[in-house]
């Protein structure tokens, strides 16, 4: 589904991203672990177009993302707030979503009523903004609101950082549920080992911009990444 | 301790975002305030001997009026003085006095350009009254009189500033009030003009603006200090949301989705609602050349005539897309084409434009030919000019921050000069076509000549946004770097 070429980012001669080749497959649940600074929201960035790569690449489903734009219509990705429409609600944020992706306000509605424990009745007819709504029910919104108009690639980036312990455990399931569908593509990023090794079935752990381990979620595999990580 | 808070000030002035833009640019606004300090200069110096070959008496005149300098003045603090910030969260929980903090944020606005700008009408004035003759101690108790008077204004501002609405509020009560007073109906300077001459006059009037200056100073550090907790003062303030589907838009398809999406932008941010107000503003503009053409020659006429109806325009298609800036990414990797992005703005504009063109009907007052050049005006803003801003704002990579709105502390006010000051060649070409049809023929052909490039304009609109649309996609990465700065 997504393969990096010879990927590489570099700021004023610090290279902060080298990726010489990694392909992802259709259906694959992607979990990239690393430190603060390994390059995990850069490669999501640079998979987004959201910057521009030094050298080398990124196709998404055959697609080169930074000379064609055919990639966004089966793509969606929340990175963080940024993602977010402060002065809407969140129906009106969803709806807009939905119209950019070609869904009608049944199927949006349809989608929020399924996700509706999700939210836990703090998200929807509200009386609130976006802008006012606090960091954690903020991330639900971007994160449900990627799953409108059934996407093939879905990356979300750190999404159980701020989450309570709750939602936490209902966002695994969604995640889960979402990588158990063949035709849809995973991607995640966290601090959090456990969570990752629990939704993924694949993970990759960066180290300054590299990748340092590629390895197929098994019982060890949460002893060997805190092995790792433990220095 | 204020030496530290200085420092962190020194600081965060040179290294605002603000303060980085390009060197034309400032030097610009140095000559605009350079202007507008001579401007002051010289009505300080001249008013008193233009209203003394008027046979009138220079201090009862000023005085007079100076109810509506007054309230101009705070018309003008109201729209553009920004509410004294220092960031003061991290403030709290340092071993500092509320009373000093509070005291430094307030004190910080006495030196505001607002308050100094004063000095250079006030003082050659007062420096002429003592050299012809008047009594020094009057016009020194008269000079501290209206300054604290000035400095009363600065704090009304400062309490007020939360308030939305205020600003039309203000213009609206004035506008009336120099209506009554222009029609011979009701006079409010009767009843404001004693005031100011018992303040000249006599020894004790001067207590008055002091006392209630001091009151006033004291009522704002205490609201100040009471509000100085993160949910109160320091809070963001939160609306009551309504969900609104404006259902009827959908049948324009996707420009339709936009044009919700920007209409709820406009609605719900202080920021955008003022622009919105200040190009209501710009409507009136046109009354300063066509009621009185001995200041300015026919040639402004055109220019007005773009002010007029392209208030909006300007001011708001300035900043495309800089409005969703705060969203931009989330724009670049849904599935939007950027032509009905586009399109979607230029509506808006278009839409704004002839709104304002009719509304403008009511300078028919001053003859049909007068109307016309607005209207011309308007289509040279709908051909030209809306595809001139829309390029222009490809390349302003400043983003919005669109909640300013942030209780007691807001960090600022939404409007800012440079705006105006980017919008100034869109302006230079009507009015050279005006003035070459002016000087070749008649005023017909010079209108036709201005509207006939509208015409053109709009005729090109497909490469127009074309281009336009290249731009933007080269500018891409450099804009989203750009609006992550401050996010």
């Amino acid at each position: 589904m997504i393969q990096v070429n010879n990927l590489s980012k570099t700021y004023n001669g610090t290279t902060v991203l080298k990726i010489d080749s990694l392909e992802i497959k259709k259906g694959e649940s992607f979990g990239l672990v690393g430190n603060n600074g390994a390059g995990k929201t850069t490669f999501f960035s640079l998979l987004l177009d959201l910057i521009q790569p030094s050298t080398g690449h990124v196709i998404n489903n055959g697609v080169e993302v930074n000379t064609s734009e055919a990639w966004k219509p089966f793509t969606a990705s929340f990175l963080d707030e940024s993602f977010l429409i402060g002065y809407l609600t969140p129906e009106e944020y969803f709806y807009f979503i939905g119209d950019l992706r070609g869904q009608n306000k049944a199927d949006v509605d349809a989608l929020l009523a399924k996700h509706e424990e999700f939210f836990n009745g703090e998200i929807l007819k509200n009386k609130k903004y976006l802008r006012d709504l606090s960091k954690g029910n903020q991330k639900k919104v971007g994160i449900i609101a990627t799953l409108i108009g059934n996407p093939e690639v879905i990356i979300l980036d750190e999404p159980f950082a701020n989450l309570d312990p709750t939602t936490q455990f209902r966002l695994k399931k969604i995640i889960k549920d979402l990588a158990d569908n063949p035709n849809v593509t995973v991607l995640v990023s966290s601090h959090d080992l456990l969570h990752t090794v629990e939704v993924s079935n694949r993970i990759v752990a960066m180290h300054k911009g590299e990748v340092v381990k590629d390895i197929q979620t098994s019982e060890e595999t949460l002893k060997e990444l805190e092995l790792f990580f433990a220095v | 301790m204020i030496q530290k808070f200085l420092y962190l000030e020194w600081k965060a002035f040179f290294r605002s975002a603000s303060f980085a833009t390009n060197l034309a640019l400032k030097i610009l606004i140095g000559f605009l305030a350079a202007y507008f300090i001579i401007v002051f200069l010289a009505l300080g110096i001249g008013v008193f001997y233009f209203l003394k070959k008027m046979n009138m008496d220079p201090i009862t005149t000023v005085n007079k009026f100076m109810i509506y300098y007054l309230a101009m003045d705070l018309l003008v603090r109201i729209l553009l003085q920004k509410i004294p910030v220092m960031n003061i969260r991290p403030m709290l929980i340092f071993p500092i006095k509320k009373a000093t903090i509070v005291h430094f944020s307030i004190g910080k606005t006495i030196l505001s350009f607002f308050n100094l700008v004063h000095v250079f009408f006030l003082l050659p004035f007062s420096i002429v009254l003592m050299i012809e003759g008047y009594d020094v101690v009057h016009v020194l108790l008269w000079f501290t009189g209206i300054y604290s008077l000035l400095y009363i204004n600065n704090f009304i501002n400062i309490i007020l500033s939360n308030k939305d609405n205020l600003f039309g509020i203000f213009l609206l009560f004035k506008t009336v009030l120099a209506g009554l007073q222009y029609y011979g109906l009701f006079n409010i300077t009767d009843y404001t003009a004693p005031l100011f001459n018992a303040i000249f006059n006599t020894y004790w009037a001067i207590a008055i603006p002091v006392i209630a200056l001091i009151v006033l100073y004291y009522f704002t550090f205490i609201y100040f200090k009471n509000n100085l907790y993160l949910d109160a003062g320091l809070t963001n303030k939160h609306d009551v949301a309504k969900t609104e589907n404006l259902n009827w838009l959908n049948q324009f398809g996707t420009i339709g989705t936009f044009l919700k999406n920007d209409i709820k932008l406009i609605k719900r941010n202080k920021r955008s609602k003022t622009t919105v107000g200040l190009s209501v503003m710009f409507l009136f503009y046109g009354l300063l050349f066509f009621s009185t053409t001995a200041f300015y020659g026919p040639v402004m006429h055109i220019f007005a005539g773009i002010f007029v109806s392209g208030g909006f325009l300007i001011t708001f298609g300035q900043f495309v897309p800089s409005w969703d800036s705060a969203y931009y990414q989330l724009m670049m990797t849904q599935n939007i084409p950027y032509k009905e992005y586009l399109s979607s703005k230029w509506w808006l504009m278009v839409i704004a434009t002839i709104l304002t063109t009719i509304v403008a009907s009511f300078y028919l007052y001053f003859g049909w030919e007068t109307y016309l050049v607005i209207i011309v005006g308007a289509i040279y803003n709908i051909g030209v000019n809306s595809h001139l801003v829309l390029l222009g704002g490809a390349y302003t990579k400043t983003p919005i921050d669109l909640s300013s709105g942030k209780g007691a502390f807001g960090d600022k006010k939404a409007f800012n000069i440079k705006t105006m000051l980017i919008s100034v060649p869109q302006l230079g070409l009507p009015v050279l076509l005006y003035w070459l049809g002016l000087k070749y023929a008649t005023p017909n052909v010079a209108l036709a000549l201005v509207a006939s490039a509208g015409v053109i304009g709009f005729a090109l609109k497909n490469k127009a946004f074309s281009l336009i649309e290249r731009v933007y996609k080269s500018e891409k990465y450099a804009t989203i770097a750009a609006y992550k700065q401050k996010g």
